[in-house]
C-alpha cells in the first residue's frame, strides 16, 4: 500500500533536471508582451496629475492604462473590495500601483514605468500602531473581544501578577519564485490564465469582474509554485487581473512577473503585532487569570486581516488551559502594504504573547520554564473520563485530543533537556562573555478554516481503459508535497502503484469553486475528495467483476496492481478494460466537507476546529554579549503528524517550518522609514535563513504514537503551518541567554536581531 | 537599441553562436534564447543562487554576469548534468534524499554542488553548509540538501574507489 511510505515528491525528477515548469518557464508564445506598474511614491495623499506622456513614449511600450481604461471592475481585494487594481486618485502606500505599462519585453516596461511624472497633494501618513491607536485609524467598528469567565477579578485576587508588552515583527514571504502570472486570449471573451497562485478560484472571479464575463469564460491553471507560504492565497490576484485585462485589449498574450524589490515593495506580508498582557497566578505558577490586547498592523486595505486576528486571538492560549481570560484585539488601517497571510494565519503572533507570559511567570518566581507551562498544559486526553471532562479553550471549544504531556515528556528525555540545562548554567557561570541559553515551547495548533464555509473540497478521477489514472482535485502545488500525497491516497484506493497515477495541473475547468490551499488543509480536505471519487470508481468495477464473476462485490480485493474476484485474479488494466467494455463509468467526481463545524466569530464561541495538530521543540542557542550576535547550538523536535501519510514529507515541512519560524523571529527585519518607504526590500538587507544559519545539530522526529482522532485521511494530521511555531523555541532560548546577563526579565523583541539581544543585554546589566 | 555582438560560448556540450546585446545578462540569455529554464530567476542581485551555473569551472551568479563575459566559455547547467538516460548522483540524491521541496532553489543548488564537490570531494558537513551558504532555499530548512549532497558525495567517492 502506497500509505505512510516516504516516496519521493511527485516531480523530483523534473526539478532535478531542470524541467519542472514555473509560470515564467512556459516558453511565451511568439508575439507575447510583458508587463510592469508604475508605483505610487508617497504613503498618502491624493495625485494632482499623472503625466504619462514619456511612458507612452518610451521604447518598445504598447499601451499604458490607468484606473479610468479598464474595462470592468477595478478591483482585486479578497474580501471587501477596497483594493484598486490601480489607484483612483488617492494613494494609500508606498508601492500602490498607479498605472499599468504594456511593452514589447520585460526590460522595456520596467523602465518605462519609471518614467511618469506624478503630482501629490500629499496628506498625512499614518504608519505606526501607535499613530493608527491615536487616530482610531482600523477595521471594524471597534476592537474585537473574546472573554471567559472573569479575568479581571481573578488577576485582582491572585498571589502574584506581571505585565508586559512586547513587538512582534512583520516578516516577508520570500517565495523563492516571485509572483508571476499569463494570459491568453482565447475565442470571444474567453481567457486562459496561469497564475503563481495558492488559489485559482479567487483568480478566476476577480479575473472574470475585471474582463465583465462569467466565471465560465475563465479558465485558470496552476501546475505549481515556487513557494507559496500564504503570500500567494491574494497577492497573485494583481498579476493574474492585469494579465487578463491587457490581453483582453492587446487580445495579445500577456506576461508579468514582479521583480524581487518591487514583489518586496508591492506585496504584503505577516502581521506585525503589539501584545500588551497581565496575568495572575499562584505561587507554584498556575495561572488564575491573562489579559491580552493584540495590536496588529493590518495597512491600507482589509485583505485577509480580520481572519488573520482572529486566529491570533485563537491561539491566545496556545498549549495552556486559560480559566479567565481576556483578548482584545485592534485590527489598525495604516498606510503600508496590506498585510496578508503567511504560514500560520495570525497564529503565530497569538502563540507568542501566551509563551511570553509563561516565560515571565518562570522569571517571576524562579522556576525552570517547562514546569510552569507543564503545570499549565491541558488535560491530557488520556485522563478526560465521564468524570474529568475536557477544559475548554477561551472561545469554548472543548480541548478533548490533547497529546502534549507525552510528547513534551519524550522530547525532554531524548534531547537529555534537564543536564543540558544544567551544563547551559554551569557554562554561563563560567564564561563572562558568551551566554548559552535553552528552552522548549510547545504547539497546539487549530486545523481547519475559520470561515467554515470554506471547509470544502473537490476531485475529479478518471480510470483510463489502460489502467492508468488520471487525478485532479482542487489543491495547489507549492512544494508541500500536497500532490504527492494525494496520489498516494488514490494509488491505495485502486492498490496500484502510485507510478500508475498522474496528478495534473490544478484547473479551474476539472474542478470548480475551490478554496484557497492554505490553513494547512490541504491533504486533510483535498485527499477526503479525491478518497471519494476513487471509492466511487473502485464499487462500480467491484460491483461490475461481481456480476460477471457471479460472487459478491465484497470478494472483490484491489492489491498490488492486481484485482481478485473470488478465486479469480487479473491486472488492474485488465479490470478497468472489462468494465470499459461493460460500459460501465469509470469517471467521476469526489467531494468532501468537514463535519461537525460551528462558530460564530463575532461572539468567538464555538467550534472553529475540527482538531487541533501538536509539536514541541527544544532549543539551545549562544550569544555575544559584548555584539549582540548569536547561533542556534541544537534543536530537537517531536511532531505530531497523526499517522503520517508520508513521513518524509512531513519531516521535510517539520524541518523547513522550524527554519522559517525561528529566522521571522531572529534575523528578518522590516524597517520602514519616516515616510513610509520599506528599507529592507531585497535579500541584500532582508535576512532569511541560510544554510550556514542552521543549528549544528537538528534532531527532527514524529511522534510515533501519533494518530488522529477525528476520521481524517488515513488519521493524519495536518502539517504545514504548525511547525512554523515551534521556531518559538529559538527565540526563548535567546531570552534565556539574555536572562544570564542579570536580574531583570530580558522582555526581547521580535525579531531579536543582534542589535535587540545587545540592548536587552545592556539593559539588563544596568537595571 | 545598442549594436548586437556575436557571442560564441559552449553550453552544455554544444557550440552555440549568438546575437546579443552587450548589456544582456547570462541568465537571459540562457533562458530565452536557449530555453534553458533551469536556472531560474530569484532576486536578479547575487543573493539567492536561484541562477547559479558553472562557468569555465567556476560557479556564477548569472544574474549578475554579462552575456559578454562569457565570449568562448564554457557553461554548464543543471540541463548539462544529466544525460537522457541517466541522471547525474548528485540529481539522484537530491531526489532520494528529498532535498527539494517547491524545487526552484533545486537546479542552482545542484550546479553549486556539483562544483563543491568538484573543488572537495570529500567534504564535511560544515564544509557543505557554508559552501553553500550563497543558495537560498526557503523550503527546506536546508537539512536533507545538506544529506543530498553528502550521500552524493560518498557515492561518488565509492564508484571512485572501486574503478581505481
Ligand atoms: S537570481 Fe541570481 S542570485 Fe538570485
Ligand atoms: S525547495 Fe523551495 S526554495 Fe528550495
Amino acid at each position: 500500500m502506497s500509505i505512510a511510505k516516504p516516496l519521493p515528491h511527485d516531480a523530483a525528477r523534473l526539478h532535478v533536471t531542470g524541467q519542472a515548469r514555473y509560470v515564467d518557464d512556459i516558453p511565451p508564445p511568439r508575439d507575447a508582451l510583458h508587463l510592469a506598474f508604475g508605483l505610487s511614491e508617497i504613503a498618502h495623499g491624493k495625485i494632482t496629475k499623472l503625466d504619462l506622456g514619456k511612458v507612452r513614449a518610451a521604447p518598445g511600450v504598447v499601451a499604458v492604462l490607468t484606473a479610468a481604461d479598464l474595462p470592468g471592475a477595478n478591483d482585486v481585494s479578497p474580501s471587501a473590495h477596497d483594493e484598486p487594481l490601480l489607484a483612483e486618485g488617492t494613494v494609500h502606500y508606498v508601492g500602490q500601483p498607479l498605472f499599468l505599462v504594456i511593452a514589447q519585453t520585460h526590460l522595456a516596461a520596467r523602465k518605462a514605468a519609471r518614467l511618469a511624472t506624478v503630482t501629490y497633494d500629499e496628506h498625512p501618513a499614518i504608519l505606526t500602531i501607535d499613530e493608527a491607536m491615536a487616530a482610531n485609524s482600523r477595521f471594524e467598528d471597534g476592537p474585537r473581544v473574546y472573554e471567559k469567565g472573569d479575568s479581571a477579578t481573578a488577576i485582582k485576587d491572585a498571589p502574584n501578577t506581571i505585565e508586559g508588552s512586547m513587538e512582534i515583527g512583520g516578516q516577508e514571504h520570500f517565495y523563492l519564485e516571485g509572483q508571476a502570472a499569463l494570459a491568453l486570449p482565447l475565442e470571444g471573451d474567453d481567457v486562459l490564465v496561469h497564475s503563481s497562485t495558492q488559489h485559482p478560484t479567487e483568480i478566476q472571479h476577480k479575473v472574470a469582474e475585471a474582463l465583465n464575463v462569467p466565471m465560465h469564460a475563465v479558465r485558470v491553471e496552476v501546475r505549481r509554485m515556487g513557494g507559496g507560504f500564504g503570500g500567494k492565497e491574494s497577492q497573485g490576484n494583481a498579476l493574474a487581473v492585469s494579465c487578463a485585462v491587457a490581453a483582453r485589449l492587446t487580445q495579445r498574450p500577456c506576461k508579468m512577473r514582479y521583480d524581487r524589490d518591487d514583489d518586496m515593495i508591492i506585496t504584503g506580508k505577516r502581521h506585525d503585532f503589539r501584545i500588551t498582557y497581565r496575568a495572575g497566578f499562584d505561587d507554584d505558577g498556575l495561572l488564575r487569570g491573562v489579559e491580552f490586547v493584540h495590536y496588529a498592523r493590518c495597512g491600507w486595505a482589509q485583505d485577509l486581516s480580520l481572519p488573520v486576528a482572529d486566529r491570533a486571538m485563537l491561539h491566545a492560549d496556545n498549549a495552556y488551559h486559560l480559566p479567565h481570560a481576556r483578548i482584545e484585539s485592534h485590527r489598525l488601517k495604516t498606510n503600508t502594504q496590506s498585510a496578508t497571510a503567511f504560514r500560520g494565519f495570525g497564529g503565530p503572533q497569538g502563540m507568542v504573547g501566551i509563551e511570553r507570559v509563561m516565560d515571565h511567570i518562570a522569571h517571576h518566581l524562579g522556576y525552570d520554564p517547562v514546569e510552569v507551562r507543564q503545570r499549565n498544559f491541558y488535560t491530557a486526553s488520556q485522563q478526560i473520563s465521564e468524570t474529568t471532562k475536557p477544559q475548554t479553550t477561551p472561545y469554548g471549544q472543548a480541548v478533548d485530543d490533547f497529546v502534549l504531556h507525552e510528547i513534551t515528556e519524550t522530547l525532554l528525555a531524548q534531547s537529555d533537556y534537564a543536564a543540558r540545562r544544567k551544563a547551559v548554567a554551569a557554562w554561563n557561570a563560567q564564561n563572562p562573555v558568551l551566554k548559552k541559553g535553552i528552552a522548549y515551547t510547545p504547539v497546539k495548533f487549530g486545523i481547519s478554516f475559520t470561515l467554515t464555509h470554506l471547509n470544502q473540497a473537490g476531485a475529479l478521477v478518471h480510470v483510463y481503459q489502460d489502467g492508468s489514472i488520471h487525478l485532479n482535485h482542487g489543491g495547489t502545488e507549492m512544494g508541500q508535497g500536497l500532490f504527492q500525497k494525494v496520489a498516494q491516497v488514490a494509488a491505495a484506493s485502486f492498490g496500484v502503484d502510485v507510478e500508475a497515477v498522474k496528478i495534473t495541473a490544478t484547473d479551474t475547468g476539472k474542478v470548480p469553486n475551490t478554496s484557497a490551499t492554505a490553513a494547512s488543509s490541504g491533504s486533510d480536505l483535498n485527499g477526503m475528495a479525491v478518497q471519494a471519487a476513487c471509492d466511487t470508481i473502485r464499487e462500480r468495477i467491484a460491483e461490475h467483476l461481481a456480476q460477471t464473476h457471479q460472487t459478491d462485490p465484497r470478494r472483490v480485493y484491489f492489491e498490488n496492481g492486481k484485482v481478485f474476484v473470488g478465486d479469480d485474479e487479473m491486472t488492474f488494466a485488465a479490470a478497468a478494460q472489462s468494465a470499459y467494455q461493460a460500459r460501465v463509468s469509470l469517471s467521476t467526481t469526489g467531494f468532501y466537507k468537514t463535519p461537525d463545524l460551528a462558530w460564530d466569530r463575532l461572539k468567538g464561541q464555538g467550534r472553529p476546529f475540527f482538531y487541533f495538530a501538536y509539536g514541541a521543540a527544544v532549543t539551545e542557542v549562544v550569544i555575544d554579549t559584548l555584539t549582540g550576535e548569536n547561533r542556534m547550538l541544537r534543536a530537537d523536535i517531536l511532531h505530531d503528524a497523526g499517522t503520517s501519510l508520508n513521513p518524509a514529507l512531513d519531516i521535510g515541512q517539520v524541518e523547513g517550518g522550524f527554519v522559517q519560524g525561528a529566522g521571522w523571529l531572529t534575523t528578518e527585519e522590516l524597517i520602514w522609514d519616516a515616510k513610509g518607504r520599506l528599507r529592507t526590500h531585497a535579500p541584500s538587507t532582508y535576512k532569511i535563513p541560510a544554510c550556514s544559519d542552521r543549528p549544528d545539530i537538528f534532531n527532527v522526529s514524529l511522534w510515533s504514537e501519533g494518530r488522529n482522532r477525528e476520521d481524517t485521511i488515513y488519521r493524519s494530521k495536518a502539517v504545514g503551518e504548525p511547525p512554523f511555531m515551534l521556531g518559538i523555541s529559538g527565540f526563548m532560548a535567546l531570552s534565556d541567554a539574555v536572562a544570564a546577563c542579570g536580574d531583570a526579565y530580558p522582555a526581547l523583541d521580535a525579531p531579536a536581531t543582534p542589535e535587540c539581544v545587545f540592548n536587552a543585554v545592556n539593559r539588563g546589566r544596568t537595571s | 537599441m545598442s549594436d548586437k555582438m556575436h557571442l560564441k560560448m559552449t553550453v552544455n556540450g554544444k557550440q552555440e553562436d549568438l546575437l546579443v546585446e552587450p548589456r544582456e545578462l547570462l541568465i537571459y540569455v540562457l533562458r530565452e534564447k536557449l530555453n534553458l529554464t533551469g536556472p531560474h530567476v530569484g532576486c536578479e542581485t547575487t543573493h539567492c543562487g536561484a541562477c547559479t551555473v558553472e562557468l569555465n569551472g567556476k560557479s556564477v551568479k548569472s544574474c549578475t554576469v554579462l552575456a559578454a563575459q562569457a565570449q568562448g566559455a564554457e557553461v554548464t547547467t543543471v540541463e548539462g548534468l544529466s544525460t537522457p538516460d541517466d541522471l547525474h548522483v548528485l540529481q539522484k540524491a537530491f531526489r532520494e534524499h528529498h532535498g527539494l521541496q517547491c524545487g526552484f532553489c533545486t537546479p542552482g543548488m545542484i550546479t553549486r554542488a556539483h562544483r563543491l564537490l568538484q573543488e572537495n570531494p570529500n567534504p564535511t558537513e560544515e564544509e557543505v553548509r557554508f559552501g553553500i551558504a550563497g543558495n537560498l532555499c526557503r523550503c527546506t530548512g536546508y537539512q536533507n540538501i545538506v544529506k543530498s549532497i553528502l550521500a552524493a558525495a560518498a557515492e561518488m567517492n565509492a564508484a571512485k574507489e572501486a574503478a581505481e
